[in-house]
């Protein structure tokens, strides 16, 4: 109950938005069954989603903690790599999942270590990762687009399982068990506590500095699968191109899930409608057949609208409006009967 | 009249926080606002400078009606306002902060020279004596309120607010305080001082209004008042005595306790020097000095805050670590910090949580307390503690500060420590919430839990302790037992041999 209420402005938004493009594109809500899997726009969304909802997982429980993290772009593009270093090097597909897992991993300890025991801002300290990782990432590449045909790593970038795309599942997969691991322990108040006030949370006994590395270590892993899904939907490793720009993607799906970057509360369902609200506005820009090269202004506008239309000071003044509209209301009758008198 | 206000009334959800209030302010006078946590002064004082639009009732400057609608319109209409935590910016110079939105320019550039000249005669007739194009930072508190009431007097000029100025001074900054107050009121200012020290109230103002639950129950002058009348008015009962007065009676014979812990040369470098120390169980100790000679850091090294560089803790079993607060709290240690906002509460989280947090922090991130579990402790404590509060949702952050830190209070409460370290726990905090904090402290070491309590007033400590322990430059110089324990001796041992502390304005200046 509290949840819905928490997630109903982003889930009114979200309609809206499907309102609004449905209008330029009636069948925006149709699903087909073509070869046993579900076909139409929205099956779609779900599929290009899950690169940018992956990353809003992670980046949803950075921000709690008052952080940012600014590498998981570049990240996605190391796991991607690594990933398909491993699976042609004869390595297992299990054992390829784990090294590009591991270096997703690796990579959010790097960054939580340069936060909680070195005490570098965290925009600064993943930004040393955002920038030499995609070096890190031709190194492995060697500066190729690293192809491979395994198809079982395709799979889980363009398979269908239960008529439903893989990557979508591995999406919501994550989403939920992340969600459940935050709110059914303890872990969501004491990331909260941490993101709110470190100091007093330490002196209550908190390990803080652990729960921050632990988060930024979940942001990595979120971003190491995208990776993972990244390259295994075009079957190759591109080092320059896979998850660029992502990060920002992933933090304006933050924000437009109403998480305050000065941390604190936080809620991955909202993030994840958050993440729906961009891709639904990416994908239904191209199915209204607006030209491509207006894309990223209308995308800009829209995302504006949203933000001025959830902003705090706003939501403010949405409330006086509606208080004078009561009053109004209320007075109109009380003056009707003066008249009559 | 300078400023009346007539039937003021400020509404929250759920509650009248002014109830058709009348205030009156003469120019030339010094008015004290008291009233206990809650009571409605803060409210007042925001509807008056802007920060709350008033849903009733008149305020009238010189005779004219105002509105003000943000504290910079209160501010041009000449209400100035200066808080407890001074609204300045340390980063800058003090001729910047002074000048501070209306920085004298010329082509368009700011004008330094001019802007130090203006800092200059801002200050002038304040007896500072400060290089105004130093950092802020460089300047003690006491000199910051002064560079704080300066500008607020520059920039209104006819009211000025005192919002709890001196709760971080010591004694010598207030009269230094208060010397620049009485030169403002003589200067034609009227004065709004709110406080909760009754004694600065009596030394200080002219007449004294009290509100209690939104509503005004008393405006006299200063004179006629004394401090029983005036704590029956906050309290609204008649008192049976002041706690203080029926405070321990520190008979010779105290009955010897039996040993709960041991520090051995307990110390960290550059820190506080190494000590000894024994807690009895049940036993309050009480912790006295100037701020900054080493009370704070012994309670931050006894909590594993800082590490100590010597020494053990000790107990029946042996020694065990206090190398970090999580050790500590695992040894059954728990600590309510000086800064209350700062290291205290966790703001933006509920009432609940904020109880539950230090026990769901010990049962580790596993073993979560369910929600209803959570709410029973909250629920448990509000009511044990009388904490004053919608609901144990309501965020910690919209309490009043006495019932913020029963908050903290609860929080340890519920873990039920061995040894409690409370650092000024009544700072800042009215006086029902005072008493009531004090008789829990008697309660709570009655059923054997051990405490150390750091104060700076002497007949809070004196009405509490077993023992007092004496710190002076970082060093535990006496420790005082029974009879021993009167203000005189606590006093002669902070002062021996030589006055340690100077005014750190004056040292940089």
């Amino acid at each position: 109950m509290t949840v819905l209420r928490r997630i109903a402005p982003q889930l009114v938004t979200l309609a809206a938005l499907v309102a609004l493009v449905t209008l330029f594109f009636p069948d925006f809500l149709r699903i087909e069954v073509v070869d046993g899997r579900f076909v139409g726009p929205v099956m779609d969304i779900a599929k290009r989603g899950a690169q940018v909802g992956l990353l809003t997982v992670g980046m949803t429980l950075v921000v709690a903690t008052r952080g940012i993290d600014l590498s998981v772009g570049t990240v996605m593009a190391i796991s991607g790599a690594v990933a398909a270093w491993a699976i042609t090097h004869d390595v297992s597909l299990a054992g390829t999942l784990a090294l590009a897992l591991t270096a997703g991993a690796a990579a959010g300890l790097w960054n939580g270590c340069l936060v909680a025991l070195v005490g570098i801002q965290p925009i600064v300290a993943t930004l040393i990762l955002m920038t030499s990782g995609r070096g890190i990432a031709q190194l492995i590449t060697e500066g190729r687009i690293l192809t491979f045909s395994n198809e079982g790593l395709a799979f889980l970038g363009s398979g269908d399982l239960l008529g439903i795309p893989v990557p979508a599942l591995i999406w919501f997969a994550a989403a939920l068990a992340i969600a459940l691991l935050m709110r059914r322990t303890a872990l969501g108040l004491l990331v909260e506590a941490v993101g709110v006030n470190r100091s007093a949370s330490a002196l209550a006994g908190v390990n803080a500095a652990v729960l921050l590395v632990a988060v930024y270590v979940a942001s990595g892993l979120c971003a190491g699968l995208a990776g993972i899904v990244s390259a295994a939907d075009i079957r190759g490793a591109d080092a320059n191109n896979a998850g660029l720009w992502l990060e920002l993607d992933a933090i304006l799906a933050v924000v437009i899930g109403g998480n305050s970057l000065l941390g604190g509360r936080f809620s991955i369902a909202a993030s994840l409608i958050g993440a729906l609200i961009i891709q639904t506005i990416d994908t239904g820009i191209l199915l209204a057949g607006f030209p491509s090269e207006y894309n990223l202004v209308i995308k800009a506008a829209l995302v504006l609208v949203i933000l001025v239309l959830q902003s705090p000071n706003l939501a403010h003044q949405w409330r006086t409006v509606g208080r004078a509209a009561r009053r109004r209301r209320e007075g109109v009758p009380l003056s009707a009967k003066a008249q009559g008198q | 009249m300078l400023l009346t206000i007539r039937s003021l009334t400020k509404t929250f959800p759920g509650t009248t926080a002014l109830d058709a209030v009348d205030f009156d302010l003469a120019a030339g006078e010094i008015h004290a606002l008291l009233g206990e946590n809650g009571a409605g002064k803060s409210t007042l004082i925001k509807c008056l400078t802007g920060a709350y639009s008033r849903d009733g009732g008149e305020i009238s400057l010189e005779g004219r009606p105002i509105s003000p609608r943000s504290t910079s319109k209160a501010q041009e209409l000449g209400i100035g306002t200066v808080y407890q935590e001074v609204n300045l910016l340390a980063n800058l110079t003090v001729a910047q902060n002074l000048t501070f939105g209306r920085e004298p320019t010329r082509f368009g550039m700011v004008d330094a020279r001019a802007q130090k000249r203006q800092a200059e005669a801002m200050l002038e007739g304040y007896g500072l004596d400060i290089d105004v194009s130093r950092n802020l930072a460089a300047y003690s508190v006491a000199v910051r309120q002064i560079i704080a009431i300066a500008r607020a007097v520059a920039l209104s000029g006819k009211v000025l607010i005192l919002d709890e100025p001196t709760a971080s001074l010591d004694a010598r900054e207030v009269e230094t305080l208060f010397d620049v107050v009485r030169g403002l009121r003589d200067r034609g200012l009227g004065i709004v001082f709110v406080s909760h020290f009754l004694d600065q109230v009596f030394a200080l103002t002219d007449r004294v209004t009290v509100l209690r639950n939104g509503r005004r129950v008393a405006s006299e002058r200063t004179a006629d008042l004394n401090r029983v009348r005036l704590i029956e008015h906050m309290l609204g009962h008649a008192l049976e005595d002041e706690v203080i007065a029926h405070g321990k009676t520190h008979d010779a014979a105290a009955a010897q306790r039996p040993e709960l812990l041991r520090f051995e040369n307990f110390g960290r470098r550059g820190h506080v020097e190494p000590f000894d120390l024994a807690v009895g169980r049940g036993e309050v100790l009480g912790l006295a000095g100037l701020l900054g000679s080493g009370r704070t850091e012994s309670a931050e090294l006894l909590f594993g805050v800082v590490e100590a560089h010597s020494g053990a803790a000790r107990d029946e079993n042996g020694t065990f670590d206090l190398s970090s607060p999580r050790a500590a709290v695992a040894a059954g240690f728990g600590y309510a910090p000086e800064e209350r906002k700062e290291d205290g509460i966790v703001a933006d989280l509920s009432v609940r949580e904020n109880i539950a947090l230090a026990l769901q922090a010990h049962r580790g991130w596993l073993r979560r307390l369910s929600g209803a579990e959570q709410a029973r402790l909250a629920n448990n404590y509000i009511a044990r503690l009388d904490i004053r509060t919608f609901g144990p949702e309501q965020p910690v952050g919209e309490l009043s500060g006495g019932n913020q830190q029963k908050v903290v209070l609860a929080r340890w409460l519920a873990m039920n420590p061995r040894f409690l370290i409370l650092d000024e726990p009544t700072r800042g905090i009215d006086v029902g919430a005072h008493a009531e904090i004090l008789r829990l402290i008697q309660k709570v070491t009655a059923e054997g839990m051990s405490i150390l309590i750091i104060s700076s007033e002497l007949d809070e400590l004196i009405a509490v302790s077993d023992r007092v322990i004496v710190v002076r430059d970082r060093r535990h110089v006496a420790e005082l037992t029974g009879r021993e324990i009167t203000s005189d001796t606590i006093v002669r041992a902070i002062a021996a041999p030589q006055a340690g502390r100077q005014n750190s304005g004056e040292e940089a200046a």
